[in-house]
């Protein structure tokens, strides 16, 4: 437990309450650089708003965030994305109208410098200028990031660069997740939170998925991962923790987690998304 | 809304009076209130159900108003049949809004029953207005004129009537949504649209239903206030829809009975304010009223500060298309094709024409880059005219600033000023934005009427120098021509840089989704007020040129009308298509003088281009960009 010490991200008791409802109940959570820790559990166990209050777009009732040893609770997205945290979305959020390039692209906004001075007051005017006046620093980082952005999508193979002056409103599902994912990497993550990214994808698509994440692992970024698929979950993870009811009702090795009698209980017992089922299927 | 329309009528008593006056002006408050709340409830009932904010309730308001005046007046009724007859005909109107305005864009982006309740509210507007002439008129009151003693101050039979019909459409109104069948599918569906139609609830009758009933009560409230100030007339409209608004976001949009408590807040604050400041401030509480609520509490006083998010918000705003591709060298060809018109033998109608389609191309880029590029549909452009109009006058007026210098000045200003009056806007989505910029472009127009030591008030400002470069004094008609067309060709220009830049992507990045933009570290603060720095500045540049060339401005110079006529050359053209903003600008000022159509019918028709467009061309000619 010696990365216990040093974690890159640390939730103490964090709580989230809707009305009545807990939504996330005071979760606590180690993540140590390099480590993938998957989520798991029932729909509306609250993985998402977990996502949701560890990227800023939610407020925890309580409980603490801890990034690279400073409290980054309540801190909002844009400031979060600067520090370098990542996240791709449930729900699928590409930019419709933008370019595949373009969407990517944005992923790396964090990234611009030469066009955004770090002036105070003023900076944004400069910025505005600089958009326009375009001097040859402001193209040179703009093609550099594009190069950036073709060496991304080349390692979804021939799935995305062919599109890659497309709308994205115009791809498939799983060629929109795909973007979500490059436009995360575009920011040059240190951690990286990636919401159920095969939901919808057919078994050919989940395994390059699985490939890919793998890949990213390897690489040594750190990832938290929200996922279904548990054949997915178990080759990937470092740890998994089950999450029921805003609760972490189990955490520890995958094989260990999967026989936990209460993680069983809290999938069967809610007749949800049956875990045997997956378990079988996979 | 009545106190525009006729604040010397209003019965406030003068300043002698005042202190003995309170009870008159509370209950002054809580009549005025309970006819905003007929207004505001229906909005809620319309919102909680479609999430949509109804900008024609106005103009359902107004109907009322004159069918009750030909009630009264012409047919002779007496007062419960007027009522019942006011109220069955608005909900008639409100019915044929909902079945051919509405219903038609179900399936559509967000923003089409956005601008086809905006359209819609000015088709009837023109309507009423052609139908019974822009002049006013006495609705009289079907009561007797004695006032009662009561405490320290009177009320009337009037007074009661109000107060009769607020309280009894509350009453109904809870038994309807309590009691009745249709009731629980309205709540229902309000609470969850699409549980609702999983489980068999119609809500295509439950729409039915809500416009029926929040028309009904619109329209039997401006009868009433046409009764209480004894007169009606079209501008009625725009302010109901302000003031409804306004009390519906005070107490929490889609909140039935927030609305009735918001709208007697807003009733009394306008009241006490009135009675402190006098009635030419009466809108303008009312407005920043609006404005610190939705900066302090976006969601209504009375919504819980922690609320379950949103649910995400995953359909686009504006709909997904190609944009036409022009290619350069044809634009290059049509530029230089209008700059050597002035020397073929064309009459100075043809060229004023043009010029007029030159500055509210320069409006159109702005308000293009801000509704279209950025996905803030403001419906007070007009303000940021007003601003460079009056700086880049009062420059050269006052401080003989040279007038190229003052029109920049101009530009600056309505940048710089717009951007600082729009800010507390900049968290706002959708919906709200629009109302804000109404109100905000409302309170611009009050505080030049009202600012009479800096804008000459409502005597305007006269002898504008005319349009001058490096000394010379442009007069003819071709040099204000090149003039013109040379400033919207290099805003044109710097505009279309802008939308290759990082910026432009990070612009429609924010409109697409501005949720995951965030968390991509674009801020929405810096970015929006970007954009309205850069379309501040363009708009701005067109009232400053406009002030010179019309010599006279005054605070109704630059009105919503033409913050509608400019957002429809937008949808024309396509939204964020600098391009199509040019073309839109050429087409709506160009065509209807070709065929000659003549101007009061002009917004009438510009009403029905945007209501088609958003139906069945929602891209524009040249397409979304």
């Amino acid at each position: 437990m010696a990365e216990q010490h040093n974690p890159m991200l640390s939730l103490r008791g964090l709580t989230r309450r809707f009305g009545g409802l807990t939504a996330v109940d005071a979760i606590d959570l180690d993540l140590a650089r390099g480590e993938l820790i998957s989520i798991i559990g029932p729909n509306g166990a609250g993985k998402t708003t977990l996502f949701n209050l560890v990227t800023g777009l939610d407020r925890p009732d309580a409980g603490t965030v801890r990034f690279e040893g400073h409290d980054i609770t309540g801190l909002s997205p844009e400031r979060l994305a600067a520090e370098g945290i990542a996240r791709t979305f449930q729900l699928g959020r590409v930019f419709g109208n933008l370019s595949v390039m373009d969407n990517v692209l944005i992923g790396a906004h964090t990234r611009l410098r030469a066009v955004k001075p770090a002036v105070p007051v003023i900076g944004p005017l400069l910025e505005l200028g600089l958009a326009l006046l375009r001097p040859a620093s402001v193209k040179a980082e703009e093609e550099r990031l594009r190069e950036d952005v073709k060496a991304i999508l080349a390692r979804f193979g021939e799935r995305l660069l062919p599109r890659i002056d497309q709308p994205a409103y115009s791809l498939s599902y799983a060629n929109r997740r795909r973007v979500e994912i490059a436009r995360a990497l575009a920011l040059k993550p240190r951690l990286l939170l990636l919401d159920e990214p095969t939901a919808g994808m057919n078994p050919t698509e989940t395994a390059e998925m699985q490939v890919l994440v793998a890949e990213l692992k390897a690489e040594g970024l750190t990832i938290l991962l929200i996922e279904h698929k548990l054949e997915m979950v178990m080759r990937l993870s470092d740890r998994v923790i089950v999450m029921d009811e805003g609760k972490k009702i189990a955490e520890g090795p995958g094989e260990e987690v999967r026989t936990d009698p209460k993680v069983i209980e809290a999938y069967l017992g809610h007749g949800l998304s049956g875990m045997t089922e997956q378990e079988s299927a996979a | 809304m009545a106190g525009a329309t006729a604040p010397a009528a209003f019965p406030y008593p003068s300043g002698d009076q005042r202190l003995s006056s309170w009870l008159d002006y509370t209950i002054n408050g809580l009549i005025v209130g309970n006819v905003y709340a007929l207004v505001a409830v229906g909005l809620a009932l319309i919102f909680g159900v479609s999430r949509l904010i109804n900008f024609a309730q106005g103009s359902i308001y107004l109907v009322g108003a004159y069918i009750g005046w030909v009630a009264v007046v012409q047919l002779h009724t007496p007062l419960p049949l007027t009522i019942i007859v006011v109220a069955a005909a608005a909900a008639l109107v409100g019915l044929i809004i909902e079945r051919f305005g509405l219903r038609p864009l179900q399936n559509s982006v967000r923003i089409a029953p956005l601008l086809a309740t905006i359209g819609i509210s000015f088709v009837l507007d023109q309507l009423v207005m052609l139908t019974f002439s822009p002049n006013p008129r006495a609705l009289p009151s079907q009561l007797p004129d004695v006032r009662f003693q009561l405490g320290g101050g009177t009320i009337g039979p009037l007074d009661l009537l109000i107060a009769g019909v607020g309280i009894t459409s509350a009453l109904l109104l809870f038994v309807f949504l309590r009691y009745s069948k249709l009731g629980w599918a309205v709540r229902a569906a309000s609470q969850d649209r699409d549980a609702a139609m999983q489980m068999g609830v119609d809500v295509n009758r439950v729409n039915q239903a809500v416009f029926g009933i929040a028309a009904a009560l619109g329209g039997v409230s401006g009868m009433l206030v046409g009764m209480y100030y004894n007169q009606i007339d079209t501008a009625m409209s725009l302010q109901a829809t302000l003031k409804g608004v306004v009390a519906e976001v005070v107490g929490g949009a889609g909140n039935v009975p927030g609305a009735v408590i918001g709208s007697l807040l807003l009733g009394l604050v306008e009241s006490y304010g009135v009675a402190v400041f006098g009635t030419s401030y009466r809108n303008l509480f009312a407005f920043l009223l609006l404005v610190v609520v939705l900066v302090l509490r976006p969601n209504g006083l009375f919504a819980s500060a922690r609320q379950a998010p949103p649910e995400p918000l995953t359909g686009t705003f504006i709909a997904p298309s190609r944009p036409v591709r022009i290619p350069r060298w044809a634009l290059a060809v049509a530029a230089a094709g209008f700059a050597v018109l002035p020397f073929f033998p064309v009459s100075f109608y043809v060229l004023q024409t043009l010029i007029n389609a030159w500055l509210l191309g320069m409006l159109a880029l702005s308000l293009t880059l801000v509704a279209g590029t950025v996905g803030q549909v403001s419906l007070g452009h007009a303000a940021l005219l007003a601003i460079g109009a009056y700086t880049s006058a009062l420059l050269s007026l006052t401080l003989a600033v040279p007038v190229g210098l003052a029109v920049i000045g101009g530009g600056l200003m309505s940048a710089a000023l717009g951007t600082l009056l729009i800010s507390p806007s900049f968290r706002l989505r959708g919906h709200y934005v629009s109302i804000a910029t109404l109100a905000i472009g409302e309170i611009v127009s009050l505080v030049i009427l009202n600012w009479e030591s800096v804008t000459r008030g409502p005597i305007g400002i006269s002898g504008i120098p005319p349009l001058s470069l490096f000394g010379h004094d442009l007069i003819s008609p071709s040099s204000v021509y090149w003039f013109s067309l040379a400033v919207m060709v290099v805003l044109a220009l710097l505009q279309g840089r802008l939308l290759t830049s990082h910026l432009g992507r990070s612009f429609r990045a924010i409109r697409d989704d501005d949720i995951a933009a965030r968390a991509y570290g674009l801020s929405l603060n810096r970015y929006k007020s970007l954009a309205f720095i850069f379309g501040g500045f363009a708009a701005g540049v067109s009232g400053g040129i406009a002030a010179h060339l019309y010599s006279y401005i005054n605070h109704e110079t630059f009105n919503t009308q033409q913050s509608i006529l400019a957002l429809t050359v937008v949808i024309l053209g396509g939204l964020g298509n600098v391009v199509g903003a040019i073309l839109g600008s050429v087409a709506l000022v160009g065509l209807p003088e070709v065929f000659r159509i003549a101007a009061e019918y002009r917004i009438l028709i510009y009403g029905i281009v945007l209501l088609l467009l958003v139906r069945f061309r929602p891209q524009g000619l040249l397409g979304t960009i």
